[in-house]
Formats: C-alpha cells, sequence, structure tokens
C-alpha cells in the first residue's frame, strides 16, 4: 500500500467505527485458477507450461437506513506461484458517498466504467488497466478521486477530479504476456514534474432518448497507456506517461434486436494528435431452435490512427467477429467466443470465455486465448507463444 | 397514444349506455379486464422483498432473492417503471435490471452488471426469453399492461382453488410484437376482481403455462396484491414460485429512483 492507500484506509476505518456494525454487508469471491500454456516462452526464464495462482476480493459495504450515505471498502489480493510481479495487492474500491437531491459525491477510490462496445474499450478512461490480472485489459486498478454527479431531465453531468495517477502493472521476468524486455516495476518517467500526483480532471455527459443512449466527455491528465524507454543498465523498460488531453464519445442505438454501437476519441498529447474508434453492432437470435437459448452475433471494426510517438496498440485496423451464447438455464450458462483480424498484417486472434453457476455459491470460468500470424516488428510478436487456456473456479460469499 | 384514450373511453363510455345484451364478447372481456385494472390505480409506488424458487422435474431446487420497485405511471398510454435487483446467488449480486415499459412499442432496459460497474442497455425484444432461468418469460412481468392485450369474455364460473367465489373467464391476446404466446386465458374473481389464475397458449395454440396467484392480501387503497405466485410449465414439468414478503406503498419513490444512472449507486 503507497501513502495514499493507507490515508484512505484509515478514514475508512475511522468512519467504520462511526456507525452500526449491524449496518455493514459483508460480502465478496475468491477463486483458484489454473492456466496452461501449450508452447515454449520466447524467454528461457518465462514460466513454462502450468501456472497457479489464487484471488481473494472482499467486500465491505454500508448503505445508511435513509441511503443517503454509502461506504464501499473492497480490498483485493492475488497470489501467483510462478510471477512475482502477478502477485499483487489492490484497493478496488474505499469510498464515502453521500447522496443527495441535486447532487451524489463519491471520495475515495472507485471504479467507473464509459462505453459500449465488446471488442476494445476505448473511451474507458478513468482507472488504470490492471495488466497482470487479465491480458484482456477489463480488469482495473481502484481510482483515487472524488466525483459529483448531478442527474437532470437533460441527462447525467459528472465532474471527476482524479487527485494520484495509478502505474500500470505489467509482468514480471517469470511472466507470460511480458515485452522482450520486462517492464521495471520500480521505475516510471512522467511527462510532468509533478508524476503521480499530477492533477487530472474529467467531465462527462450522458443520457438517453428513445432508443438512443449517449454519452461524451472530456479527459485532461496523466495517459493511463505507457510508452517504453529502454534502461540499458538494467535491461528493463521504463513506462513513461505523457499528459494528454482527449475528447470522446459512446453511443448505442438499440432496435429490436439490433444494438448498435460506437465509440471514438481523439487524443492530444502522444505524437500528431490522433482519432480512433471502434464501431460495430450486435443482433441476436432468441430462443433459437425452440431452445431458451439466445445466440448474438457481433462484429466491430477497430481503428486507430496513432503514430509511432504513441503507445502501440494491436487495435489499429481489426474487424472482430464474435458469437455470444446465452442458455438461459439455472446455471446462467454463457459462451462468448470471437476472433479479431488485423486487416493488414491477417494476424488473428482468437478468444474464448465462457462461464456456468455450478451451485448457489460456486461458479467456473474457461478462458482459451490464442494468436496466430504476429511478424518480428509488430508489437504482438512477443505474445505468439502465450497462448493460454485458464480455467478458474470462484467461491462467492 | 391520445387516440389509444379515446379509444378506451369510447370503450368504457359504450359498454355503460349500451345494454348488456348488445355488448359484445370482446367489449365484455375489455370491461372485465379494465375494471380489474383499475383496481390497482393509484398505487403510487412499491417496494417488495422477492424470493423465487425454481424446482426442475426431477424435484431439484435452487432459489433467488431479489427486490422489486415499481413506480405507476398514471398514463395508460404508457407503462410503468421498474427497478429488480438481485441479492443472490452470490455471484450476481448487485446484478440489476430497469425497465421502462412501453405500451406498443418495445420497452426500454438496462442491465448493471456489478463486476465491471457497466450498464448496459439491451435490447427487449426478447419477450418471450426466460427470465433469469425461471418458467416466468420477461413478458410475464413486464407485460401486465391493460392495452397490451385485446380481450374476449368467455363464460363465468367457480374461482380455480375457490369454489365459494365466482369468476369471469376472459381470453386475452397480446398486441405488442414478438409475444411467445397466442393467448392466455384469466379468471378473474366478481368480489375484488382480482386474477386467479392464468394460462399461457404458446404460438401453436398448446397450452404452455399455467400460473396461480395465491395468498392475496389488501393493502390501503384498496390494493390488492398476491403473495406466492406458482407458474407450472406443462410441457417440461419445471415450475417456479415466486413468493413475496410485505410489500410497502407510496414510499415516495419518483422518476429519479428509475433513471439509469441510479443503477450504478444501488449499493
Amino acid at each position: 500500500m503507497n501513502l495514499l492507500d493507507k490515508t484512505l484506509f484509515a478514514a475508512l476505518v475511522l468512519s467504520a467505527f462511526t456507525v452500526q456494525a449491524q449496518d455493514w454487508k459483508f460480502s465478496g469471491e475468491s477463486g483458484v485458477e489454473g492456466r496452461f500454456f501449450p508452447q515454449k516462452p520466447r524467454q528461457i526464464e518465462q514460466q513454462k507450461n502450468l501456472g497457479v495462482s489464487i484471488m481473494m476480493q472482499p467486500e465491505f459495504r454500508y448503505q445508511a437506513s435513509d441511503r443517503k450515505t454509502q461506504l464501499g471498502f473492497v480490498p483485493f489480493f492475488r497470489y501467483d506461484a510462478e510471477d512475482r510481479e502477478r502477485t499483487h495487492f489492490d484497493l478496488r474500491e474505499a469510498y464515502w458517498r453521500q447522496i443527495g437531491d441535486e447532487w451524489e459525491v463519491t471520495v475515495g477510490v472507485d471504479k467507473v466504467f464509459w462505453g459500449v462496445a465488446e471488442s476494445r474499450h476505448l473511451v474507458d478512461v478513468i482507472n488504470q488497466t490492471d495488466a497482470v490480472e487479465d491480458p484482456d485489459q477489463e480488469d482495473k486498478l481502484g481510482q483515487p478521486m472524488m466525483a459529483a454527479t448531478t442527474q437532470k431531465e437533460w441527462g447525467a453531468l459528472s465532474l471527476y477530479w482524479l487527485p494520484y495517477f495509478r502505474e500500470r502493472t505489467f509482468p514480471g521476468e517469470d511472466g507470460r504476456f511480458r515485452t522482450q524486455l520486462p517492464v521495471n516495476s520500480r521505475r516510471a518517467e512522467y511527462e510532468s514534474g509533478a508524476e503521480q500526483w499530477h492533477q487530472d480532471f474529467a467531465v462527462r455527459y450522458s443520457h438517453y432518448l428513445g432508443d438512443w443512449d449517449i454519452g461524451g466527455y472530456y479527459f485532461y491528465g496523466t495517459s493511463r497507456e505507457p510508452r517504453f524507454i529502454v534502461d540499458d543498465n538494467e535491461h528493463k523498460l521504463v513506462s513513461l506517461y505523457d499528459v494528454i488531453s482527449q475528447v470522446g464519445i459512446d453511443l448505442q442505438y438499440t432496435n429490436e434486436a439490433w444494438l448498435w454501437k460506437l465509440e471514438a476519441i481523439s487524443r492530444k498529447g502522444q505524437g500528431k494528435t490522433f482519432f480512433a474508434s471502434v464501431a460495430g453492432l450486435e443482433y441476436t437470435f432468441y430462443q433459437i431452435m425452440e431452445s431458451d437459448s439466445d445466440l448474438g452475433l457481433l462484429v466491430e471494426y477497430q481503428y486507430d490512427g496513432r503514430d509511432s510517438n504513441a503507445p502501440d496498440t494491436l487495435a489499429d485496423n481489426d474487424l472482430f467477429v464474435g458469437l455470444r451464447w446465452s442458455l438461459n438455464d439455472i446455471s446462467d450458462t454463457a459462451i462468448l467466443a470471437g476472433v479479431s483480424v488485423d486487416r493488414i498484417t491477417g494476424e488473428q486472434f482468437y478468444n474464448i470465455e465462457a462461464e456456468r453457476r455450478i451451485d448457489d455459491h460456486i461458479t467456473a470460468e474457461l478462458r482459451a486465448r490464442f494468436l496466430t500470424g504476429s511478424e518480428v516488428g509488430e508489437p504482438s510478436w512477443f505474445l505468439e507463444r502465450d497462448d493460454y487456456i485458464q480455467l478458474s473456479v470462484l467461491y462467492h460469499f | 397514444m391520445k387516440i389509444f384514450n379515446l379509444i378506451t373511453v369510447g370503450l368504457l363510455a359504450s359498454s355503460i349506455f349500451i345494454s348488456a345484451q348488445a355488448q359484445t364478447p370482446e367489449e365484455k372481456g375489455f370491461e372485465i379486464a379494465a375494471r380489474s385494472d383499475r383496481s390497482d390505480r393509484g398505487f403510487g409506488d412499491s417496494q417488495v422483498e422477492m424470493k423465487m424458487v425454481l424446482r426442475n422435474a426431477a424435484g431439484g431446487e435452487t432459489s433467488r432473492t431479489l427486490q422489486t420497485k415499481t413506480l405507476e405511471v398514471a398514463d395508460e398510454s404508457l407503462g410503468d417503471e421498474s427497478l429488480i435487483y438481485f441479492y443472490t446467488p452470490a455471484d450476481v449480486e448487485g446484478t440489476a435490471l430497469l425497465s421502462h415499459a412501453k405500451i406498443l412499442d418495445p420497452d426500454d432496459q438496462w442491465l448493471y452488471l456489478p463486476a465491471l460497474k457497466r450498464v448496459k442497455r439491451i435490447s427487449s425484444a426478447n419477450k418471450s426469453g426466460p427470465f433469469v432461468g425461471s418458467e416466468f418469460a420477461f413478458e410475464d412481468f413486464t407485460a401486465q399492461e391493460l392495452n397490451k392485450f385485446t380481450y374476449k369474455f368467455l363464460r363465468v364460473e367457480s374461482c380455480p382453488d375457490l369454489p365459494e367465489l365466482m369468476c369471469d373467464v376472459v381470453e386475452r391476446y397480446p398486441t405488442y410484437q414478438k409475444s411467445g404466446y397466442s393467448k392466455q386465458v384469466s379468471w378473474i374473481d366478481q368480489q375484488d376482481f382480482q386474477v386467479r389464475k392464468l394460462e399461457f397458449f404458446d404460438r401453436r395454440g398448446d397450452l404452455l403455462k399455467t400460473l396461480r396467484f395465491n395468498e392475496y392480501k389488501k393493502y390501503e387503497d384498496g390494493v390488492w396484491r398476491a403473495h406466492l405466485l406458482s407458474m407450472a410449465n406443462h410441457k417440461t414439468g419445471k415450475s417456479t414460485d415466486l413468493v413475496f414478503s410485505e410489500y410497502v406503498f407510496k414510499a415516495g419513490l419518483t422518476e429519479k429512483d428509475f433513471s439509469k444512472g441510479v443503477l450504478k449507486r444501488l449499493r
């Protein structure tokens, strides 16, 4: 825990004493995960075929009887037998929220999600990616913030003050999904002299009008995506965080079984100002073949116009096609399978995610990810041997 | 939509002035359904805890617990707004479904996924699909508005399970798109005007499910609520019970409590 986390922790523990213990709700999950890598790693020191890991995420939540005050405290811990950097602790949430008639204010660590697309979370910018958790970038670190939202007839307006920056987590020397040189977790460079204390801001407006859901924001602050420079002394990469300003929009048009989606950003501060978008659709066939299950077809196109002075991305000119099969059974069984194809290099990334409930407290998840057709010099080249199959069993309490 | 109201008023007016003999079975069916619907009017808002018990044909049982909040929208051309919040099973705790019902247009629906803190607008075309693996379809929850059906009076007979009460038996036909049913048959008692039993017929016209409404209780302002709903699926042998505990009415809920933004701060 760094200083800020400690301060927040202390504040929360103190506030916890001022309210009745029985108003708190305790829940959470813990799990065991096994990963199997069929191929040998690129580097000799990287973990071999099998990896085992355990995680725990308890949740403590308080809600005052008038429902105006809420507290949340959600620490997270993972132990990984192979990769020391993947063994990590984080405060996912540690906040105090006050809900008034006109405004709702959140102070502390929280998670905020923006966006509508499935294949890439382009506009989602508040939280840092916890990249050691899962290479899909859907796991996020808790972000210290002060956020205020007002909900009006004309929509929701949110203001965010983000006083402290969280560095991205990266696999260590022994881990998979790493760059040729591992990223140094002890050192990072910043464009701003304030480093992690650069004061970041965001304002977001969102609303829905009939079949349309719309959102738009402006963000000014430290880029959650780092560039890398080589530290020759240590033979490691050092993350370099630029200050950026970014505008983003997200749109969804919902009509019958069709969902039409668009996310787009324009970012200034990393190379030339660039535009990026992910646009597509989801169409669902309900109760296929007279069964209870639904089959959704997803197609999304990813475009990114960034130059070589910006952090690398795999989603520069890719077509994603996926199928989502929901059985709608008692076990909530669901399978999502998709492939992203780079239209220039032909590189293909396959992703399969399946999950179901075993009993009232236990769920199982299967993930399989494969990358083929990557060329030397492409950002994905060092990941090509990191194809894997992962099975997790989670206990929810 | 206002035209629809005029038709409604027109139908009601004609039912008053035209003698019973001149009334068609369709008019009489609508009148009975409208009277039942009106008995519920003015509840304002409600909040109730619900236990959903799912049973398979072999007798295996599993349950979910949830909370439902409803805001009455008085305009008959619009539907009510509702918010369903899941407590269990533990892996979906905090998941919530917000619905703004419409009459003939598809409802607006948003799903909140707490693990990602993501609010997703979802398609409401899936009316006939099962709701969280139960024998209730989405439309069985959301499509109870008067004008979502046309009606036809069939007969009068003793109420099912309550031989001391007489029931009007009325057929109703969904007017909204994508319904999984060709028709439903309702038993509405003549004393309190409450639905006692519903039979659901699939698109082929075969009897698919039977829903029984038990343990009715009268709250202030004459609002009735059943506290045990039992749905039996005749094709699969599976069944689902909904067990409601004490209702709270007029808790002062407003449109703000049913806005998309509220999904993120339910816990």
